[in-house]
């Protein structure tokens, strides 16, 4: 090998943790890269993201001042729509382990359960970043250049979108690490039950049973407590640009929800992968 | 050789085989289905995440605190939900009778939504002219002639009933005369411009209408529906009726003519204000100024039903146990190729088709079976409690309600076969359960949301697998009542059973693709 003979030993002979979880890192890395549909898979989360946000923008129209529309939301409709692909993102980085038995061999390869996950949770994280970057940038663009031809002009009261606005600024950065939280979230949950399946529907229940059981409660108290705790709609708060004071949660403490699931599934699975074999 | 010696081989017998082939595999299927713990578990999950989740949904307590079973809906003739709230100049008729008047106006007042200020406004459907109504009891059969603020003369009966006349409005220049004929339980409608050539609007019978009726002249008016472009409000609003002297003939009592607010308000779909209330004047010819605020007609759905419940409220339990079906529907495919059990599966039945037909009768029959019990647990449990709670609940008939419980079943058995379906082509559990859970929550979800334009909205309700949540609607739509028909209200573009068969097509669909592929691999 053309490594120094002096450096392997090191860092696995004291255990040093460092170099344990750079190994661990590099090992999930090229797992996800080279795993089939991954990289597909982003993409699509993309460009979901992206069709979707231009689909709305496209059909949404402003005649006149006073639209009551946040045009920023409305650019980033999509997010409703890529969460969902992002989610299968984490739960197959996850599960598709389970499901081929290579979760065995990376278990014996790196035996601690914590360096095992949170390497998983960092290269996640980072994948996701990019890929949510990408998605909500391409959204906002988009939105710059469609809305206007729809009414949201300066003379109906509507700037052009611009990340130099502090509000937009805000949802942009919120809308990706929302992406981010979600994988997060995902991640946890497929540690927890493992089968891909049962994953997916636990993380969709969680993100879309929220928003339909609210429609048809009819106590506005309720309904104001079930938004602030569906990690859906209290974290897509971080998109809202106007109106603030009307949300049923602020933009950053809702994005805090969303991070409080997201930490309790994490640490359920973590538990959980500590406690039992493979 | 054996075979060859018989040219014809007795079709009988063929398919007699066939069919025994097709119950040994679809009692191979019910043994998988029925002894994995986790899917047996999982569809008690489903039954019971449909009835927790829709009895917490409607939990919530009721407004003003009002006692319990204080509050329904008063029922027409056919037993359906009506709004029956107007202001009523009226007298007794014994017998047969004719009212005939002059209305020289029709004017109205709404409520900006601004404190207190109002505005000259006289809605589409507000209403007044000459009404026989059995008695003053909200839901009694009645007829009636009628000036609109912006559909012209109609002759309405029995709350539903519609049919329209010459069109535009009583003025001052142009007054219109009305008239009403009472023979037996027949009444016919009679509109004209200058009090001499009369035309026709409508005639009905009402079987069985009492001898005895009230009947006058009444002015009522819903809400002023206001569409800015943050979206659709509603606010207070008045209609009055200017009549000219009414000229009787037949049985009328002799005594005064007398004002009643029918209903005591004005009902869910119209409301008075400090500003703008019910009441009548005598003017010095003998005429009449009504003035009245409500409707006399069906309550539909939208904010002009009112504080209460339509019956697929109760089912919102539905979207959690449809998630469980799905997942279950998925690696009941899927898990067969994790596990290489279809290896198996397929050796002793090599025949695709059948199958995958066998899996597709067990899912989908076990999925129907479940929603069908979740639903009919729920409804009667849910409608109860609120009603208990003094919640208004929407009525439906006993057909609309066996339709709805049945299509949450079918509902389910399609999920099922299309996950089925989808499973079997893309082999990955994750991406399949993701696949349908998002092609059928999601569009619903945006549709309903409200931030989509309700043209689009629409659109995502006909072409998605969403549209199949139209087999739950109840709430129904009258041309004659203004309210806001639309997704985000409860409203699916697509009738019941339209709307179900396009979540079916998708299922046909996916199952046939799948059927395809199949017989084009090995396993």
């Amino acid at each position: 090998m053309s490594l120094p003979s002096g450096v392997r030993p090191a860092s696995t002979a004291d255990g040093g943790w460092v170099g344990d979880f750079g190994r661990a890192l590099r090992a999930e890395w090229t797992k996800l890269r080279t795993a089939g549909d991954m990289g597909r898979l982003l993409l699509l989360a993309v460009a979901l993201t992206v069709a979707v946000g231009c689909g709305t923008a496209k059909a949404v129209k402003c005649p006149d001042v006073g639209c009551g529309q946040d045009v920023v939301r409305l650019a980033l409709t999509g997010v409703t729509v890529g969460q969902a692909v992002i989610a299968v993102f984490a739960v197959l980085a996850v599960s598709g382990e389970y499901g081929t038995g290579m979760i065995r061999t990376t278990l014996a390869a790196v035996p601690n359960r914590t360096t095992v996950l949170t390497a998983k949770a960092a290269i996640l994280t980072t994948v996701v970043l990019a890929s949510g970057t990408a998605a909500v940038l391409a959204s906002l663009l988009a939105g710059r250049y469609i809305l206007p031809g729809n009414g949201f002009t300066e003379a109906h009261d509507y700037a052009s979108l611009s990340l130099a606005e502090g509000p937009t600024l805000r949802a942009a950065v919120g809308s990706v690490l929302y992406l981010v939280l979600i994988a997060l979230l995902g991640l946890g949950v497929a540690t927890a039950v493992r089968e891909a399946a049962t994953a997916i529907g636990i993380v969709l229940g969680l993100l879309y049973l929220f928003p339909v059981v609210t429609r048809v409660v009819n106590d506005p108290e309720w309904q104001r407590h079930l938004q602030q705790i569906s990690p859906m709609t209290a974290g897509l708060s971080i998109q809202a640009t106007i109106h603030l004071d009307e949300l049923p949660i602020g933009p950053w403490a809702g994005l805090g929800v969303l991070a409080v699931w997201a930490a309790a599934a994490l640490l359920v699975g973590g538990l959980l992968l500590h406690r039992r074999d493979a | 050789m054996t075979a060859t010696l018989t040219p014809h081989p007795s079709p009988p017998a063929t398919r007699r085989a066939e069919w025994g082939g097709f119950l040994r595999t679809l009692h191979a299927e019910w043994t998988k289905f029925r002894t994995v713990r986790g899917w047996v578990l999982a569809m008690a999950g489903a039954l019971l995440s449909t009835i927790v989740v829709g009895l917490l949904g409607t939990a919530a307590p009721a407004p003003g605190g009002r006692g319990a079973d204080s509050a329904s809906y008063p029922r027409g003739p056919g037993g359906e939900a009506v709004n029956d709230s107007f202001y009523f100049v009226h007298k007794t008729l014994t017998g047969d009778g004719t009212l005939t008047v002059p209305l020289r106006s029709l004017t109205g007042m709404a409520d900006t939504g601004t404190t207190g200020k109002t505005v000259q406004s006289t809605q589409p459907w507000a209403k007044a002219g000459i009404i026989v109504k059995e008695s003053l009891t909200q839901g009694s059969p009645y007829a009636a002639v009628m000036a609109t603020g912006g559909h012209g003369v109609r002759m309405q009966y029995d709350y539903t009933r519609d049919a329209a006349g010459p069109s535009g409005m009583p003025s001052e220049e142009s007054p219109r005369w009305l008239r009403l004929v009472r023979a037996g339980d027949s009444l016919t409608g009679f509109a004209s411009t200058d009090g001499s050539h009369w035309t026709e609007v409508g005639h009905t019978k009402l079987p069985g209408l009492a001898r005895t009726v009230q009947a006058g002249l009444f002015a009522t008016s819903p809400e002023a529906k206001q569409d800015t472009a943050a979206g659709t409000g509603f606010n207070p609003a008045v209609a009055t009726g200017t009549f000219d002297r009414p000229v009787l003939s037949g049985g009328w009592s002799e005594g005064a003519w007398r004002g009643t607010q029918v209903g005591g308000d004005a009902g869910t779909s119209g409301s008075y204000s400090n500003a703008l209330k019910g009441g009548f004047a005598q003017t010095d010819g003998g005429g009449f100024t009504v003035t009245g605020a409500g409707d006399i007609a069906p309550v539909v759905g939208g904010p002009v039903m009112g504080v209460g419940f339509s019956v697929e409220n109760f089912l919102v339990g539905t979207f959690a146990g449809l998630i469980v079906v799905i997942a279950v529907g998925t690696v009941f495919i899927t898990g067969e190729y994790r596990r290489g059990l279809l290896r198996t599966t397929m050796a002793a039945t090599p025949l695709r088709g059948r199958v995958l037909g066998a899996k597709a009768l067990v899912a989908g029959g076990g999925a129907f079976a479940i929603g069908l019990v979740a639903a009919a647990i729920t409804l009667p449990i849910g409608e109860r409690s609120a009603r208990g709670r003094g919640f208004l609940v929407f009525p439906v008939t006993s057909a609309t309600e066996v339709r709805v419980m049945v299509g949450t079943g079918l509902l389910w058995a399609a999920a099922a076969v299309l996950a089925l379906g989808v499973g079997a082509l893309l082999r990955r559990s994750g991406t399949a359960v993701a696949l349908v859970i998002a092609s059928i929550v999601l569009p619903f979800l945006l549709a309903a949301s409200g931030v989509l334009p309700p043209s689009v909205s629409e659109w995502l309700l006909r072409v998605t697998p969403a549209a199949g949540f139209a087999i739950q609607q109840t709430l129904p739509q009258y041309a004659q009542v203004l309210s806001v028909y639309e997704p985000s209200t409860g409203y699916y573009p697509l009738p019941p059973w339209a709307g179900l068969a396009v979540l079916c097509g998708y299922a046909a669909l996916a199952f046939g693709l799948a059927v395809v592929r199949l017989r084009g691999r090995d396993v």
